[in-house]
């Protein structure tokens, strides 16, 4: 017994060991070096957005994954954070000796403010009531923000300008580089914020309540509270996603509270993965480059994203972060080496299958929603008519080839899965 | 002796169904005591009155004097009442250490806290290691606890049953499904976390509750027949007549 | 007074028209425990279907056809798609409604594109049934009053008199039990839901032609019966009527009377600001009854919610 608490002792030291502080060093180090591999403008938009995002998921994933509630109107308080923040912006007689890196805080409380007063009804329950007055209250204030127009600016929305205020440290906010800064020294913050809130009593309760809430009830917490907690705690940080969004673009509309925003960021967090913390990080880098990718390329991207979104709630509900947890094992065992070769022949003809069911679906779509005698159609930097037979044959010799041959490989890649996983046992 | 849990005319119906008909009992400051009955007698509604899962129709259920009516799990946990669940109720997604770290958080004062850190808190870890030890899981410590054996399982509930530091344990058929051996292996368990505290228990078998409980209730019919130590309980008639004739046969 | 009967007569046709939604939703929630987020979604592939039949065959056989094969849909992704979710829970199960929901919309955009669909009365309604102080009364809303209330009471009947109804019935409370008499529970649960949402398919089809037949038409409405629902209790049919009814009438009678925020204030002792522009309340003071109309159904639910939290007619659940 001695033996095993020292064990433990060493293994639960207080105080930062290399293995969990190393992924932040390594994250920060990324986060400013990244500007400086990518330098056009457009990719340090794509790069603000992107950190927008995982903050926004991170804090949809301390419900939706942490807590087990399942919302559909969350992006209301990143949506208030930003207006509020707007109108701070705005109000710069008042507020002119506020600088605008500390924005992030007031949209974080004013994000927080609202999930309180929601919060106090909607976690009575969890589950699908819970889910239902998510999505009630969010189309509510989405409703609302044509009316009130004080606040929400009606259709046109609210607009301002980020150098409202007093230089800050000699940085006036204009350039792009500047906010991308900003938006990373926060996105760092708030993330090391939500994964330290993952570890404390009420981080590890609300994980509690979520697998059972009744038992957690026998062990003197009640339930409704520590998923009001954890309510609060995430409303804080869409808000603060909100400020960081208003001081990208310095518009915030209608659409910035509506269901499809809510539901995007299920989607992205869903994507990614709800069981692990990194999970919405990748869901959101994934997320934003497919869309800026995909949404360049075809109109169709919607359409791609809703299926691999069902495909991944059908058939890997753990999303990306639970693919690669898969093979932990494998890289503990040093086996991921022979995991290439299984996987390489399931995957590539899969990719090909993947892109001749895609070309088919593109020139379906460009016979039936082509202009009038618009034969002509790109796909992979490839022209040709669409209504001649061939690149018809030749998408389906793909979708039907690639297929027939991932299939035929599967059990060959499921078997030598799990050798490379499986052998210890599952003990210690 | 002043009684840890006094229950008083307890009455419960469902429909016109009285399945709990005006139950007495009172179970003494730091004794065992099993409530015993044949299939249908009404253990489990007993059991789930006590602990608050259902409403009485009638009567009191008093916790060191307290009257338990209307009160939600959380608030008779806290007024030192732990249960366990007839079928196996414990976080299957956490690991071993971290279910019993978590039934340690309220009692150890952290209840709600958002501003410490369950890692750095060498006396949460150390306690949930010091009751890993006693029911002899230190080995699984790190597993996801719904990858455990049955048995192991219901060492798990028992555990975070008596993690909280409660003085009043109520276990409800806590070696139910389970082999000789691994009921031999979970009785001398609950006797050793047990030690100093009132247990009171539900249990359909009566091998099980004669070497550990110190009194035994026979519950028939809603109804307490008989009271009394095993051997006063064993020699009842009624208890021969209603109960022991159909249970010995399976001994 | 005839403002009156004209205007019960509208929120009638409406409150019906969510109950064909609510009504297929709340069979299919208390039986298999699943929201079926893309429940309007399928009310929108009615329509659609609905339209593209009437093209070639006409609205009669559209009303016939359509909802068959939304129904048959339905129970598909029931067998291929849900039973499969069902194994990791509620919440993934609700989030596979709504991935679908998502797809069904951007399929229709595919299919059909994004604009409305010239889907039309058929010419034999299109006259007026009767006049109520010189407001007409198109027949066609007489004829959606008619078919739904038809309809339910099929299902009424289904419900409490066959021997199929007294098996749901029984599965809805005993899904074990029922599948330990013999009866095939996982087929029943299919069948449910390929009606359930083929109720929602006769309701596109109705009123595809008056609401117009549009890529968003799923979502306008969808968001209404969840709140519906909510309102009405979960899993309570009885609730689901009451509610879609209020609803219905709620919203009908907020946008025929237009009643002024500014005259209720004044009402009540306030006076009117001047200039009315410069005023920070003047979003309070410019409301007005028809604005709100649509949002109405959420604030009755926060309130229903804050009171009751279980709804109007629901049971209060462990």
């Amino acid at each position: 017994m001695t033996q095993t608490s020292q064990i433990s002792a060493s293994r639960q030291a207080p105080g930062l060991s290399l293995g969990v502080v190393m992924p932040w060093l390594l994250s920060a180090a990324a986060l400013v070096l990244l500007p400086m591999v990518f330098t056009a403008n457009s990719a340090i938009t794509v790069m603000n957005q992107m950190a927008i995002t995982i903050i926004f998921a991170l804090a949809y994933n301390m419900l939706l994954g942490q807590g087990g509630m399942l919302s559909f109107g969350h992006a209301v308080y990143m949506g208030v954070g930003g207006f509020a923040c707007m109108h701070i912006m705005n109000m710069s007689d008042f507020f002119a000796a506020l600088p605008l890196p500390v924005l992030p805080i007031f949209g974080g409380l004013v994000g927080m403010g609202l999930a309180i007063v929601v919060g106090s009804f909607s976690t009575r329950s969890s589950g699908t009531v819970f889910a239902m007055i998510s999505l009630g209250v969010g189309e509510l204030i989405a409703a609302c923000s044509i009316i009130i127009v004080v606040f929400f600016g009606g259709e046109e929305g609210i607009s301002g300008d980020r150098t409202y205020g007093l230089p800050f440290f000699g940085i006036e906010f204009l350039r792009q580089i500047e906010v991308y800064y900003l938006t990373a020294f926060w996105l760092m913050l708030s993330a090391l914020l939500m994964f330290l809130f993952s570890r404390t009593p009420i981080g590890r309760i609300a994980n509690a309540v979520r697998d059972n809430p009744e038992r957690a009830e026998f062990l003197g917490y009640s339930q409704r509270w520590v998923r009001f907690h954890s309510f609060v705690a995430s409303g804080f940080f869409a808000g603060v996603a909100g400020a960081l969004f208003a001081i990208n673009y310095e518009i915030l509309t209608e659409e910035n509270l509506n269901l499809a925003t809510s539901g995007e960021i299920l989607l992205v967090t869903f994507l990614g993965g709800v069981g692990f913390f990194f999970g919405p990080i990748i869901g959101a880098i994934v997320f934003t480059l497919l869309r800026t990718v995909l949404g360049l390329e075809t109109e169709l991207w919607a359409l791609y994203v809703g299926l691999l979104f069902l495909v991944t709630v059908m058939y890997f509900p753990g999303g990306l972060a639970g693919l690669l947890m898969m093979h932990s094992p494998a890289v503990k065992m040093k086996r991921l080496r022979s995991l290439v070769v299984p996987y390489a022949k399931v995957l590539v003809p899969g990719a090909f299958a993947i892109i001749g069911a895609a070309c088919l679906i593109e020139m379906v779509f460009h016979l039936r929603h082509a202009p009038p005698g618009d034969h002509q159609m790109t796909l992979f930097w490839i022209s040709f008519d669409s209504h001649t037979i061939l690149p018809w044959t030749v998408s389906a010799v793909l979708l039907i080839g690639g297929g027939w041959l991932a299939k035929r490989f599967a059990p060959e890649m499921a078997n030598s899965y799990h050798a490379a996983t499986s052998l210890d046992g599952g003990g210690a | 002796m002043t009684s840890a849990l006094e229950i008083t005319n307890l009455r419960k119906s469902f429909g016109q169904t009285e399945i709990i008909r005006g139950v007495d009992l009172s179970v003494r400051k730091g004794e065992r005591h099993a409530v015993i009955g044949p299939n249908g007698a009404g253990k489990s509604t007993l059991y789930n009155l006590i602990t608050g899962r259902f409403a009485q129709t009638a009567g009191t259920v008093q916790l060191h004097g307290q009257d338990l009516r209307g009160k939600a799990p959380f608030q008779i946990n806290r007024l030192g009442l732990s249960r366990s669940f007839q079928i196996t109720n414990i976080f299957p997604n956490m690991s071993v250490f971290e279910n019993i770290r978590c039934a340690l958080l309220w009692t150890r004062g952290y209840k709600y806290s958002f501003w410490t850190l369950v890692s750095r808190k060498q006396d949460l870890t150390d306690a949930a290691d010091e009751i890993l030890a006693q029911i002899n899981l230190t080995s699984r410590r790190d597993l996801p606890a719904g990858v455990l054996s049955y048995a192991e399982q219901r060492a798990l509930e028992i555990g975070i049953t008596i993690a909280g530091g409660a003085d009043v344990i109520m276990l409800d058929e806590p070696t139910a499904g389970m082999s000789h051996s691994e009921t031999d292996y979970i009785v001398e368990l609950i006797r050793q976390v047990t030690e100093n505290k009132t247990l009171m228990m539900v249990e359909h078998d009566m091998g099980v509750v004669f070497g550990l409980a110190d009194r035994i209730s026979v519950l028939v019919y809603g109804e307490i027949i008989a009271t009394g130590t095993p051997e006063e309980v064993r020699g009842n008639p009624r208890v021969q007549e209603a109960y022991l004739g159909t249970a010995m046969e399976d001994h | 007074m005839e403002l009156i009967a004209v205007n019960l007569i509208d929120g009638l046709v409406t409150g019906l028209l969510l109950f064909m939604l609510s009504a297929g939703l709340t069979l299919i929630f208390s039986m298999m425990g699943v929201l079926n987020f893309a429940h309007a979604s399928f009310y929108m592939l009615g329509a659609y279907f609905a339209f593209q039949i009437s093209v070639f065959l006409g609205f009669w056989m559209g009303l016939l056809i359509a909802p068959v094969i939304v129904g048959v849909l339905g129970a598909l992704v029931e067998r291929y798609g849900l039973r499969r979710v069902h194994q990791y829970g509620h919440v993934p199960e609700l989030i596979f409604t709504f991935g679908l929901a998502l797809l069904i919309e951007e399929l229709v955009q595919f299919i059909w594109g994004k604009s409305a669909m010239p889907y039309e009365i058929p010419e034999i309604l299109q006259f007026t049934a009767f006049s109520i102080a010189g407001n007409a009364i198109p027949a066609y809303k007489i004829f959606m009053i008619f078919t739904s209330v038809a309809i339910f009471l099929v299902l009424l009947y289904i419900l409490t008199r066959t021997r199929v109804g007294l098996i749901i019935q029984a599965a809805l409370s005993y899904p074990k039990t029922v599948e330990a008499l013999g009866h095939n529970v996982p087929l029943v649960f299919m069948g449910v839901f390929g009606v359930g949402t083929a109720l929602a398919g006769v309701a596109g089809v109705i009123a595809g032609p008056v609401l117009s037949t549009f890529p968003g038409m799923a979502f306008v409405l969808g968001s209404i019966v969840f709140v519906t629902i909510v309102i009405g209790g979960l899993g309570s049919l009885g609730g689901a009527l009451v509610a879609s009814l209020i609803i219905g009438w709620l919203t009908t009678f907020s946008k025929a009377y237009n009643v002024r925020m500014e005259d209720i204030l004044n009402g009540i002792g306030f006076t009117t600001p001047d200039p009315i522009w410069d005023s920070a309340w003047r979003d309070l003071w410019t409301l007005t009854s028809p604005q709100i109309a649509d949002i109405l159904p959420y604030i009755l639910m926060v309130l229903i919610l804050v009171f009751r939290p279980y709804g109007l007619f629901g049971k209060r659940q462990a």
